[in-house]
């Protein structure tokens, strides 16, 4: 050893028993295979959240698929003489100004914004999927005419437009008619969120490894590019299911939503406005409805975002 | 050997038995919180620095070198924290050091180059704003005027000579270079005792890599600072410190003065790493003047270490000899006056290919070397038919490529295969192993269900994988192993020509190794041509037979691989060649 | 940064023609008699209908009658109203009432939001951020018109803190409680955007380095976390400006703000077809400009933008 080398600096050799060598680049998968959604399902089933709004939107799907499972009592059977009375007897949360039974109300609404709910979200997933996928992957002139398209509708709020719409077309009010005038401006949002997720995606090597093989280019969007990038569709859409339920609820409330002969949560809510002060209740029930069942899928949204989000999953 | 084992020249400060060490880490422990509990990164790491010195720790990505500098400055990220052990700075143990204390001792005490240029500075800030705060928050100057001075001077040192010009000047306005030097001089504002610099080039250009080495040096030389180095480049390591320390999953495997370890590395993992160093490897090829003639002096000393380790040279030297039979064969692929010019919006036209000509000979691998922006991957692009030459001519298997039909084109896409740079995206992450592999199977419509799936398990055999993996997803894998799944995807057709477009770049040394090695087995089995393309010179040495060398869009020199690292005509080559770390070691042989 | 504004501008001109065109479109190419339908059950005055059918010029072709729409717009004219009073006059009138009430709201929306953000994204995980979450999360469910009432209820008519209407003249105080409901629709998403925004800055290597650089804590939240953050919540801000309108027209309706949305909810209400058409198309217009603005403020905010050619 060198005369020169200062305390503790000189030659150290780890002893091999304590420092084994592992052989260089060892497989090491065990267990079931993974990829991005068989991970986010596993951490999906260990969370909560997930169980709660999971077993709430179920719960809400048979209430509306079978209402009368929940109440038998008939919410167009009115009597004023019950008019604003509270809860009691037969009737579980009381009456309405016009005397009819809340909870029988509640439990018919559901299936009034479920649906809408439900037509909403298809139309803007299938929307903004055919939006965005196309002008994001194509690219150029399409992208250009589509992405302006997009920026239109999403100019005008869509809530704002379903006014228009439901204003002029206030005689054929219904739960189909109500969704179109929704979907058909709160599509944009996904397509951007489409768009620039596929922008990310494809320029990614295994799509340029797909190229090389001669692979179409549509069998690429289909096959590689579309796959990678539908996660936040999916969760967009989850919350679109909320915001549609919201949507409709306030259309209703400003009077061009469904005909007050619909059974619908934002009717009633609208129709208990005059009775805040004397009869809270009436209003309050139906909001709470509302709000939970929205809670709900929102819940759900968020929980899907952080799953599928690997980010998200390492930080905790 | 070991006559010229201590390397006396280097150490040039005094040594006195009395001095104080600067830094002392004492069985450093360092641990991080995670689902599935405490999972130690550092596990009793212990090093000493004196003054004026340097030292280099090395490691592969995840040894815990980062994990380690980190700790020193008590910035760990995350749910990491120091689990035990000592950091004595001047006597002051760091690992007790509040948070609040630890403040004035950043930047004034010990100062920190970080890696990435790129994601360092705060890109909403100007250049000058950054500069400035540390001086400020450092107390080195006040006042508006002073602190702006200081900022300039501070720059022009870190080799920003038009400084006062560019204080305003955002971090997106800056090369990379430039942003390193800017790195370099917030990390010596304070002037501080100790620079850490954590892998401070790793994202640069060899040649612009060099110069800000050097300059670090010097500078730092210049002020007395004390230098710890994190890097994951041993070449590098050893010639820029006096001092090393392997570092291997989270433990000192080795540490001791740089040149004994390089020359007699005792621990088989030091000497796997010794072995696998495309740098170091290049530089014995260099001083022993050929492949075979290092290889001989190599099996004599470190090379004969335990069994899983990879010696470049002996790759080399396999190829060689399979390749030297193949050498006058027809040309595979004929490049001819090659030319591609973008247009970019506002500013008119960029040439990123310049009328570039060359052949391949089938069986042998050409090397086409390049900075970033040479339009080395360009030209990959063009040959793929992923990118439509603007002029020029691409011949290959007698066609020409800018002339076939479709048809045609399907059919010699099947000839010639790529296998990109990066491990993460070259799968589909939502395809299994065996889809991946069986995709081009699919679109070529070979074969039936049944002898795909013998073709897959027969192509991860050739790929040195087990065969479970069919059911597997790219994410399961490591990045050498998903790099094997695309070569192993690559060859499914059984082509001609694959395409190599830096596929060897982003991988730790060990696995890149192992990754040449199995491209050379590959070629001399399959009878293979290469077209490799890279910016590290080092590997080049280990595989290629012809080398071109392209800049700013031309190939400004090309020839065998020996003539170009032997004889370099051209000042650039020189340039590049220079800046494989590791040039002024004298190695064993 | 010249260049970009003029882009901008550019780009926002077949936007600003497509909505209006839309619009129109919406309303006056369906079958039968537009005028009819946008008046539903209700007969107005003769000279309204009259006013009505003259500004759409319904005898011409429709791309004409667009046309003329739009050209109506630019001199300003935006239409009458049910009672025949111009829109522009009425606008005149409201706008001031609006403008102020979004302003209160904005102040709420950004000191509250983005603090209490701030705090939940470097508390991650702690008490603070758990109970943020939970009442954001509450807070997103709750329709505007729901959080009106209930603010009304609770606030105005049980604790009397408030008035339950706005009075004349819309005094600042009594624009108090509409400012924190029409917040409190945004609030939520402006908190969690901001904290997982946070979250994501504090994790960047230039904060690390900013801290090795000698700084202290005090002064990296302030100077490189937030401002950082700020950028996606701006841009947040400017898309969720449709949402903030909607709320106005609710809330303005519900605590009878003499404002834009009340005007236009008093027409939804009441079935005057022509007015919300009127109205929307101005919203539309705000909605336009105020993108505009927020995207140069976005380059102000960020000088990749500010400097890219």
């Amino acid at each position: 050893m060198p005369s020169n080398t200062r305390p503790s600096q000189a030659h150290y050799v780890a002893p091999i028993e304590e420092t084994p060598l592992v052989a260089i680049d060892s497989v090491k998968a065990e267990g079931k295979p993974s990829n991005l959604w068989t991970d986010a399902w596993r951490d999906l089933r260990k969370r909560p959240m997930f169980w709660i709004s999971a077993v709430m939107i179920v719960i809400l799907v048979i209430v509306a698929l079978f209402p009368t499972l929940f109440t038998s009592v008939d919410p167009r059977y009115c009597q004023l003489s019950l008019s604003n009375q509270g809860p009691g007897g037969d009737s579980l949360l009381g009456y309405n100004r016009q005397g009819c039974d809340i909870f029988a109300r509640i439990i018919h609404g559901t299936s009034t914004s479920l649906a809408v709910g439900l037509i909403v979200s298809f139309l803007v997933a299938l929307l903004g999927v055919i939006f965005g996928a196309f002008s994001g992957f194509y690219g150029g002139w399409l992208d250009a005419v589509l992405s302006r398209i997009g920026d239109i509708f999403f100019s005008i709020p869509y809530i704002l437009a379903a006014v228009v719409v439901m204003s002029v077309f206030s005689q054929y009010a219904n739960v189909w008619t109500i969704s179109l005038a929704i979907g058909a401006f709160a599509w944009p949002a996904t397509a951007r969120v489409l768009r620039a997720e596929i922008l990310r995606v494809k320029n990614a090597d295994f799509v340029m490894a797909a190229t090389a093989l001669g692979v179409s280019r549509f069998r690429i969007l289909l096959r590689h590019v579309l796959p990678n990038s539908i996660a936040p569709v999916l969760v967009i859409t989850t919350i679109s299911l909320a915001s549609a339920i919201v949507a409709e609820a306030t259309l209703s409330f400003l009077g061009v939503g469904l005909p007050s002969t619909t059974m619908s949560w934002g009717n009633d809510i609208s129709q208990a406005q005059v009775d805040l002060r004397t009869n809270p209740q009436t209003l309050i029930l139906p909001s709470i409805a509302l709000s939970v069942t929205v809670l709900s899928f929102i819940m759900l949204g968020e929980v899907i975002r952080d799953a599928l989000d690997p980010k998200a999953r390492a930080q905790r | 050997m070991t006559s010229t084992v201590n390397g006396s020249d280097v150490q040039q400060s005094t040594t006195g038995a009395e001095e104080r060490p600067i830094l002392e880490v004492k069985d450093l422990e360092v641990a991080f919180n995670t689902q599935e509990g405490k999972v130690t990164a550092v596990d009793g790491v212990s090093f000493t620095l004196y003054r004026g010195q340097s030292l280099a720790i090395v490691g592969e990505s995840g040894s815990g070198k980062s994990t380690t500098a980190h700790a020193i400055i008590n910035l760990l990220p995350g749910t990491g924290h120091i689990a035990g052990g000592q950091i004595l700075l001047d006597g002051q143990d760091l690992a007790k050091t509040s948070q609040r204390d630890m403040e004035s001792i950043r930047g004034r005490k010990i100062g920190f180059v970080p890696q990435d240029p790129m994601s360092n500075l705060n890109p909403v800030w100007s250049i000058g704003f950054q500069v400035e705060e540390a001086i400020r928050a450092n107390g080195i100057a006040t006042g508006r005027k002073e602190v702006k001075a200081r900022a300039i001077e501070v720059l022009k040192q870190a080799g920003l000579q038009d400084a006062d010009r560019r204080l305003k000047q955002f971090p997106h306005q800056f090369s990379g270079g430039m942003r390193q030097r800017v790195l370099i001089g917030m990390g010596l504002a304070a002037d501080p005792q100790l620079l850490i610099a954590d892998e401070p080039t790793s994202a640069l250009d060899v040649t612009v890599q060099r110069v800000i080495l050097d300059h670090l040096e010097s500078l730092t030389r210049e002020l007395g600072t004390t230098l710890l180095f994190i890097t994951h480049d041993l070449g590098l390591a050893a010639e820029r410190a006096e001092q090393l320390v392997v570092m291997y999953k989270g433990k000192v495997v080795e540490s001791g003065p740089s040149l004994q370890i390089l020359q007699n590395p005792q621990h088989p993992y030091t000497q796997r790493l010794v072995a696998a160093a495309p740098s170091l490897a290049s530089r014995r090829i260099q001083a022993t003047g050929s492949v075979s003639a290092a290889e001989a002096s190599m099996s004599e000393d470190a090379a004969a270490a335990a069994g899983d380790t990879i010696d470049l040279i002996a790759t080399a030297e396999a190829r060689h000899e399979a390749v030297e039979a193949a050498a006058s064969k027809a040309p595979a692929i004929v490049v001819e006056n090659l030319t591609k010019v973008f247009k970019i919006r506002g500013s008119g036209e960029f040439t990123a290919v310049d009328d570039v000509s060359f052949q391949i000979p089938k069986g042998t691998t050409m090397a086409l070397v390049g900075e970033s922006g040479s339009g080395k991957s360009t030209v990959a692009k063009m040959l793929l038919k992923l990118e439509d030459a603007t002029s020029g001519k691409i011949i290959v298997g007698g066609k020409d490529l800018e002339k076939v039909s479709r048809s045609e084109l399907f059919e010699l896409r099947s000839r010639m295969q790529p296998v990109f740079q990066d491990p993460y995206g070259s799968l589909n992450p939502l395809r299994n192993i065996g889809n991946t592999i069986a995709e081009p199977l699919y679109t070529h419509k070979v074969g039936d269900t049944a002898s795909r799936r013998a073709r897959v398990l027969e192509l991860l055999d050739q790929v040195s994988l087990p065969r479970t993996l069919v059911g597997r997803y790219p994410n399961e894998l490591s990045g050498g192993q998903r790099q094997r799944i695309a070569i192993a995807r690559a060859l499914a057709l059984k082509p001609e020509i694959v395409v190599l477009d830096e596929a060897v770049s982003a991988l730790d040394v060990l696995v890149q190794a192992q990754i040449l090695r199995l491209l050379a087995d590959l070629q001399a089995e399959l009878d293979l041509t290469y077209l490799f393309i890279t910016h590290d010179l080092a590997v080049v040495r280990v595989i290629a037979d012809h080398v071109a060398v392209m800049q700013k869009g031309r190939i400004v020199e090309s020839a065998t691989t020996d003539e170009v690292f032997d004889n370099p005509k051209e000042q650039y080559t020189k340039d590049l060649l220079a800046a494989i770390p590791g040039a002024n070691l004298k190695l064993g042989a | 940064m010249a260049g970009y504004i003029l882009r901008r501008l550019l780009q926002a001109i077949p936007v600003l023609l497509g909505t209006t065109f839309l619009i129109y479109f919406m309303v006056f190419a369906m079958p039968g008699d537009p005028i009819v339908a946008l008046f539903g059950e209700k007969t107005p005055p003769p000279q309204v209908l009259e006013a009505v059918r003259e500004r759409y010029n319904l005898d011409k072709p429709f791309i004409v009658q667009y046309l003329l729409f739009l050209g109506g717009i630019f001199q300003g004219d935006l239409g009458i109203s049910f009672s025949g009073e111009p829109v522009s006059d009425i606008l005149a009138r409201t706008f001031p009432v609006t403008l102020r009430l979004a302003l209160l709201s904005t102040l709420f929306l950004m000191v509250g939001g983005i603090l209490i953000g701030l705090i939940s994204g470097l508390r991650k995980g702690g008490i603070f951020d758990a109970s943020a979450l939970v009442v954001s999360l509450i807070l997103i469910s709750l329709p505007i018109f729901v959080i009106g009432f209930v603010a009304q209820f609770v606030f105005a008519i049980q604790l009397g803190w408030f008035r339950t209407t706005v009075g004349p003249g819309a005094p600042w105080g009594d624009l108090v409680l509409p400012a924190i409901v029409l917040a409190a629709g945004s609030f939520a998403q402006i908190v969690r955007l901001t904290r997982s925004s946070v979250i994501e800055t504090d994790g960047q290597d230039f904060v690390r380095t900013a801290a090795s650089k000698g700084l202290s804590r005090r002064r990296i939240v302030p100077v490189h976390i937030l401002r950082n953050s700020l950028i996606p919540v701006v841009t947040y801000l400017a898309v969720d400006f449709g949402v903030l309108m909607v709320g106005a027209t609710v809330t303005e309706g519900i605590f009878n703000v003499p404002g834009v949305g009340n005007t236009l909810y008093q027409a939804i209400i009441r079935g005057e077809g022509p007015t919300v058409v009127s109205f929307v198309t101005v919203m539309v217009l705000i909605y336009l400009v105020v993108n505009l603005l927020v995207d140069l403020l976005y380059a102000v905010l960020d000088p990749r933008i500010r400097y890219a050619k």
